[in-house]
């Protein structure tokens, strides 16, 4: 209990705001208000104080962030911005999501809308120009699903020949990336709004591939075993980040270390394993941590 | 602005789509409309039956659900339109030849939606036939067809031009549907390659695609108040 006084007597100091006291140190984050001691100023003791936090995921991404029935975002992203969260000493119940499609990510850091983003965020550097990534705690690929039977296609070369068909995203990365393997964009490359469509056209056999990160065909094939199967490794590499403000380097390095933690205490493998991991796919090691 | 000319070549090429599914477009439903509009008309109920519910299915269906079901419903029925790859026409649309459906989709269901606007307008230019032009044929001893043919059509037609052409005109901005169901490459799907993969400010390329359907629009527009104008003075 010492320890906690000690906490809020340096909190009051350089905050006027009062903070709620109540039981368990700050080695059991997550029970408490105002429990942790961060430096004055910053954005952790910000929301250590406020007591809440917006989490920027998907909500339509199977495995990672997916709004199910529960009424919550449910997946890797999520578990990944709750260890963050019980990190800051915010309980869980109070993180409102706030739902990030792609095309809104950055937007929505830059104008403060969320605290952070985690939703299956490619780091690059083009978007390093405008937000800042913590991480990468996950590294994806892009990969090629194929109907069960197929065995002409074995990686993205075989789409050189021009004979074979392939579906993704409309503006995506995986679609300009296939581009640049494909003959004939004119008669081979077909793109959507959604997956769900791609799915469709390749079980309708109108296409012969889809295209995209291999964690979203993971998904697909979990659902559908006996129809789909992935075609060979990934072909690209995706690390996926959290994404912060810019300016914000305490933030993210209170991040990274948390990531570091995590690796390490095994509460990464778990939360793996108990969302996309589910879908068979393999984690490995866990990638480095880049500290740019 | 610098995406106008740095992506002229991207914009011609949807341009050129565009203009390609819309030729191929308003073809096909000046036909088919004109046989729907038959039906509606003849003599024999059942037929006008037939011709009364494609007019009403069709064109009180929008044509997002239209185009559904040719892209996703074709298949599941296992067709893939090649009933459409029509030899000569291929060589010239080369998109109606290759082996991705959706181009053919699209352009069954521009023309099935369509074609019930163009009966419909068609039909109009008939009722404008005053009737006893009709009855004078029919105790002429001229049949159905030549009747049509000879007599109400020719005048109907005149009657018929200008809406027929707001038909077409809707038709050809109603085709940039297509490119959000599988045919890529058009005017519309070009505007959404170019902002959110090539990142290009959403502005310019929106201007872009404008002056790309006006171009296609605003000349058929003069082409029909020049029609109607030579109507006037041979009234």
């Amino acid at each position: 209990m010492r320890y906690k006084r000690v906490a809020a007597v340096a909190a009051a100091a350089t905050l006027t705001l009062g903070l709620s006291a109540c039981g368990g140190d700050s080695d059991d984050a997550g029970t408490g208000a105002g429990n942790k001691d961060f430096a004055a100023g910053s954005t952790m003791e910000r929301l250590n104080t406020a007591q809440k936090i917006k989490v920027g995921t998907k909500f339509d991404q199977p495995g990672f962030g997916q709004k199910g029935l529960s009424g919550k975002p449910e997946g890797f992203d999520v578990e990944i911005a709750k260890l963050i969260v019980k990190e800051l000493g915010i309980p869980e119940d109070k993180i409102e999501y706030v739902e990030t499609p792609s095309k809104v990510r950055e937007d929505v850091i830059v104008n403060g809308t969320v605290d952070l983003v985690a939703a299956t965020y490619t780091i690059n550097d083009k978007r390093k120009e405008r937000i800042a990534f913590a991480g990468p705690y996950y590294e994806a690929g892009q990969n090629i699903m194929v109907r069960k039977d197929e065995a002409a296609i074995t990686g993205p070369d075989s789409f050189s020949d021009g004979t074979k068909k392939v579906c993704s995203v409309t503006g995506s990365t995986p679609a300009e990336e296939i581009k640049k393997y494909v003959k004939d964009v004119a008669t081979q490359l077909v793109l959507f709004d959604t997956y769900d469509k791609c799915r469709d056209a390749l079980k309708g056999k109108q296409v012969d591939a889809v295209t995209t990160d291999n964690v979203i065909l993971l998904g697909y094939i979990a659902k559908d075993e006996a129809s789909f199967k992935m075609a060979g490794d990934n072909f690209t590499k995706e690390p996926y980040g959290i994404g912060v403000k810019k300016e914000d380097t305490d933030f993210r390095d209170f991040i990274n270390d948390t990531l570091d933690k995590a690796f390490e205490d095994g509460s990464w493998k778990k939360a793996w394993d108990e969302t996309a991991g589910k879908f068979g796919a393999t984690l490995g090691d866990p990638p480095a941590v880049n500290r740019y | 602005m610098n995406v106008l000319i740095d992506k002229f070549d991207v914009f011609a090429g949807g341009f050129w789509l565009t203009l390609q599914i819309c030729f191929l477009a308003a073809i096909g439903a000046l036909i088919l409309g004109a046989v729907v509009a038959v039906l509606r008309i003849s003599p024999v109920p059942p037929l006008r039956a037939v011709g009364t519910t494609y007019v009403n299915i069709f064109r009180n269906l929008p044509l997002t659900v239209v185009l559904f079901f040719a892209a996703f419903g074709l298949p599941a029925l296992g067709s893939n339109a090649d009933f459409l790859r029509i030899p000569g026409l291929e060589s010239i649309f080369s998109r109606l030849g290759t082996d991705l459906p959706y181009f053919r989709f699209g352009l069954i269901a521009l023309v099935l939606y369509t074609a019930a606007f163009v009966c419909e307008a068609l039909r109009s230019g008939v009722n404008a036939v005053p009737a006893g032009q009709a009855e004078a044929a029919r105790s002429l001893g001229l049949t159905f067809g030549q009747n049509l043919r000879h007599v109400v059509l020719p005048q109907s037609w005149k009657a018929s031009v200008v809406p027929l052409g707001s038909v077409i005109i809707a038709m050809i901005k109603n085709s940039a549907l297509v490119g959000f169901f599988g045919v890529v490459g058009d005017l519309s799907q070009t505007a959404d390659q170019l902002t959110s993969a090539g990142g290009y400010p959403f502005i310019p390329v929106a201007i872009g695609i404008s002056v790309g359907y006006l171009i296609m629009t605003v000349p058929l527009g003069a082409l029909l108040d020049r029609i109607e104008k030579r109507q006037a003075v041979a009234r």
